[in-house]
């Protein structure tokens, strides 16, 4: 075979790969980091209260998709509640009804907050209709001054809302502010009055209430803004500068007055709000994106697969990817190592155990079992049944080790399990082979080499970014499998040869 | 780092990648392998071209054999059980002689019937076989070596390596065994290897353990400038190997029998580059000059005299 062919092979593969990775990359803009910023979280409402043992009534807003966030796998967990959902203009109500609740109650509600990059239109809508607000005796006439003075001092609807606030957040509010706020708590009741002083001024306002999903917490706080309609569409003012705009990682559960939860039949009603960040599905929303704007790419990749074989393809592309690490250790630095793969399934069962733990359980493993294949050897067994037994010692000492573990309070020892327990016992049978034919050393020297390349595997196997690039571009290991053809031709030398040819070079003694 | 690797090019050092990459994969047919790594098969050919070869005394197929091993073996005093499909001299036992019902290693330990019988399970069932397959065990003549090597070996029989490319020898060592290597010849195994004259049969210098050496670790002689008895006939010897087994790239090992004479012990179809430390000199030059040379060689004599005349040191 002429090393053309060879070379034109590995550049067509190259090729191949490298046109279709730059092509989803630049292209398509399908993320080459995991990405610091993670795209989805996991919100929960849990509501809890003491039923009086008559019909239980809870109603609570919740989130709809937005034009930066897509809600999705709405949850609804309870027990043995009837549940409803509406939706009217500009709120999602879920009403949970049972006809006799007793006891301490839990309701649930749990969804996936997206964010996506929506390329439709700001919802334009008819002007909403102005609902003019009751004040009554001093508050009317504070009022009314508030709206002629903001009047007074702005130019258009932006600025107005601007000075509203500012005048609703001074330190030391005027008279007619102080009258006003007497009567509201907190920022919600600020923002409250100030969408009816913009109702009276004749500017439909209403409060957004939400949530930032900036850090997985388990009690997260509402956040609430001011939205007013002008220039035929709703826009937010931050409820302390006044500026015009909402953060990105805003998620706006409700809007308009009213509580987040409301109920009857029962008391000592409790609400907390959690966010927790999918850790494994950050992915998931790059693709999210990509169907909105490129459906058919995504049909046929690994994306399409259910989850569950997604998370099982995330560890098969790294086989490949230790396998190579293995040609380029044995082939071009010439490290000996028991089994040709065998230290790419250590560093695999690492994943489960972390490195150092790892290591450690793998060497007191093949410790022991070594210690009991001396012994067997004096047995003078045969070698099929020695190797059984060998293997059955293995997996009563991954036993022991795991409930020792667990005894002790280490859950990495449960993990042991995952260690492949034929390729450690085909590892102590060959390692005490060695031991008896070239002696410990070179034992001991191929040991160390097997653990060393597990762990460098594990480093590259286990490192996020390498995971995302070959889940996310698995035809670079058409790049892999062209760097590995190359290297199957090379003939170089091994850079253990250089060691162990050294004394040539020094001339003939 | 990158000095050591022009010095070593510029010497033609060739390393395993090249090794394997452009003279075994490419002269070595996959279809021929068994015919060297099954040592019964290789004894055939060669008694089948005339080449002399320890006798055979028996083989054990299958476990129900080795009942009758003691009864196989009663006229021997002296004999090697080996395993057929063995790599590096692996699995080898030598049993120079009986002592209470005993059978006595070449180290001088005793070991049971029981024992031996076990071990040839051991060969049986793939222990030491290429790829752990079921192998046969093989049972035949001790080899006695020839009293030149008796200073130069530590128990053991000192073997010559012979490097055959295309039917040309390029390269030669002596292997003589010590006490670190249990008198095996391996040289992974600690056996000392030294470089051989391929125009006289003269050794050269020897490599021990990575290590350039002048004398012999446990019996102090001094190794270079020994004269290999029967230098003419190894060297036919190996180049006929070529013939015999179709390998371009051949390993050929013999030895020389105080009785007997050379012996064709066995074929190695990946052998080794440790010979190259021994001769202080690397391989590719002579084999990219027989590469160009070799189809101008006709007979056996022309190719040996061809060796001899390039190859030699002086």
């Amino acid at each position: 075979m002429s090393k053309v062919h060879l070379y034109l092979l590995a550049l067509l593969l190259t090729v191949a790969g490298l046109s279709m990775f730059l092509y989803k990359a630049l292209v398509l803009h399908f993320p080459l980091a995991p990405g610091a910023e993670v795209d989805i979280w996991n919100v929960e409402a849990k509501i809890t209260f003491q039923a009086l043992n008559e019909p239980v009534k809870v109603s609570l807003f919740i989130p709809r998709s937005t034009r930066h966030h897509a809600i999705m796998n709405d949850a609804f967990i309870s027990r043995g509640y009837g549940l409803s959902t509406a939706t009217d203009d500009s709120n999602r109500q879920a009403v949970w009804t049972v006809r006799k609740g007793r006891g301490q109650q839990s309701l649930y509600y749990r969804a996936e907050a997206r964010r996506v990059e929506t390329r439709e239109p700001r919802a334009s809508g008819r002007p909403p209709k102005i609902i003019k607000p009751e004040f009554i005796g001093p508050e009317e006439v504070a009022a009314t001054a508030l709206v002629a003075n903001i009047r007074r001092r702005s130019a258009d609807t932006d600025s107005m809302v601007a000075e509203l606030i500012r005048r609703l957040n001074q330190p030391h509010p005027d008279d007619n502010v102080t009258l006003l706020l007497a009567k509201q708590t907190g920022e919600s009741g600020k923002m409250d009055l100030a969408a009816q002083i913009l109702a009276l001024a004749g500017v439909p306002a209403r409060v957004v209430h939400g949530i930032r999903l900036q850090e997985p917490t388990e009690k997260a706080t509402l956040v609430h803004w001011l939205e007013v309609y002008d220039r035929k569409e709703w826009r937010a003012f931050n409820p302390v500068s006044g500026t015009v705009g909402v953060p990105e990682n805003y998620l706006t559960w409700w809007r308009g007055p009213g509580p987040l939860v409301r109920l009857t039949g029962g008391e000592k009603l409790q609400l907390s709000l959690s966010v927790s960040r999918d850790q494994e599905t950050g992915i998931k929303s790059a693709v999210v994106r990509g169907q909105i704007k490129k459906p058919l790419l995504v049909k046929f990749s690994l994306f399409s697969l259910p989850i569950h074989s997604q998370q099982v393809y995330r560890v098969l592309l790294m086989v490949p990817v230790g396998a190579f690490l293995m040609v380029v250790l044995r082939n071009v630095v010439g490290l000996s190592a028991f089994g040709t793969f065998m230290p790419v399934l250590i560093a695999l069962a690492f994943r489960e155990t972390q490195l150092l733990a790892g290591v450690v359980l793998f060497s007191l493993i093949v410790g022991l079992g070594l210690l009991i294949r001396f012994y067997l050897e004096r047995l003078k067994l045969l070698v099929v049944p020695r190797l059984a037994a060998v293997l059955i010692v293995v997996v009563l000492l991954m036993a022991c080790f795991s409930v020792l573990g667990h005894k002790v309070g280490l859950e990495r020892g449960l993990s042991v399990a995952l260690f492949p327990m034929v390729i450690m016992t085909m590892t102590i049978e060959r390692m005490s082979i060695v031991w008896e034919e070239r002696g410990p050393s070179e034992a001991l020297k191929q040991g160390i080499g097997s653990i060393g390349a597990a762990a460098l595997i594990y480093a590259v196997i286990h490192n996020r970014e390498v995971q995302h690039l070959f889940f996310v571009f698995p035809e670079l290991l058409l790049v892999l499998l062209a760097g590995t053809i190359l290297l199957g031709r090379y003939s170089g030398y091994r850079l253990f040869e250089l060691f162990r040819f050294r004394g040539l070079v020094k001339g003939p003694a | 780092m990158f000095g050591i690797v022009r010095r070593l090019a510029a010497m033609g050092v060739m390393g395993i990648n090249r090794r394997n990459a452009e003279f075994t994969l490419l002269h070595n047919p996959r279809r021929l392998y068994p015919l060297v790594d099954d040592k019964l098969r290789t004894k055939e050919i060669a008694i089948r071209g005339g080449i002399p070869v320890p006798e055979l005394y028996g083989v054990v197929q299958r476990e129900h054999q080795v009942r009758e091993l003691a009864a196989r073996l009663a006229p021997y005093e002296e004999f090697v059980v080996k395993p057929a499909h063995g790599k590096g001299g692996d699995g080898i036992l030598v049993i120079d002689g009986r002592a209470n019902g005993r059978y006595r290693l070449a180290g001088g330990r005793l070991i049971t019937q029981e024992e031996l019988n076990h071990h040839v399970f051991s060969i049986l069932s793939g222990l030491y076989s290429l790829g752990g397959q079921p192998d046969q065990a093989l049972m035949e003549y001790r080899v006695h070596p020839d009293p030149v090597f008796e200073a130069l070996s530590f128990q053991g029989v000192p073997d010559i390596r012979i490097i055959v490319f295309l039917g040309v020898p390029a390269m030669a060592m002596l292997r003589l065994p010590t006490r670190v290597s249990e008198g095996k010849a391996n040289l992974h195994q600690g056996a000392l290897g030294a470089g051989v004259d391929l125009a006289t049969g003269v050794t050269l210098r020897a490599v021990w353990r990575q290590e350039i050496v002048g004398e012999h670790p446990d019996t102090g002689e001094k190794i270079s400038g020994v004269q290999v008895p029967h230098w003419e006939t190894l060297l036919t010897m190996a180049t006929r190997s070529f013939e015999l087994s179709g390998l371009g790239y051949l390993g050929v090992d013999l030895v020389l029998d105080r009785d007997l004479g050379p012996l064709l012990l066995e074929l190695n179809a990946r052998p080794g580059l440790a010979i190259q430390m021994a001769n202080g000199g690397g391989l590719l030059h002579r084999l990219q000059l027989i590469e160009e040379r070799h189809a101008t060689l006709n007979s056996v004599a022309e190719r040996v005299a061809f060796a001899k005349e390039q190859f030699g040191n002086r």
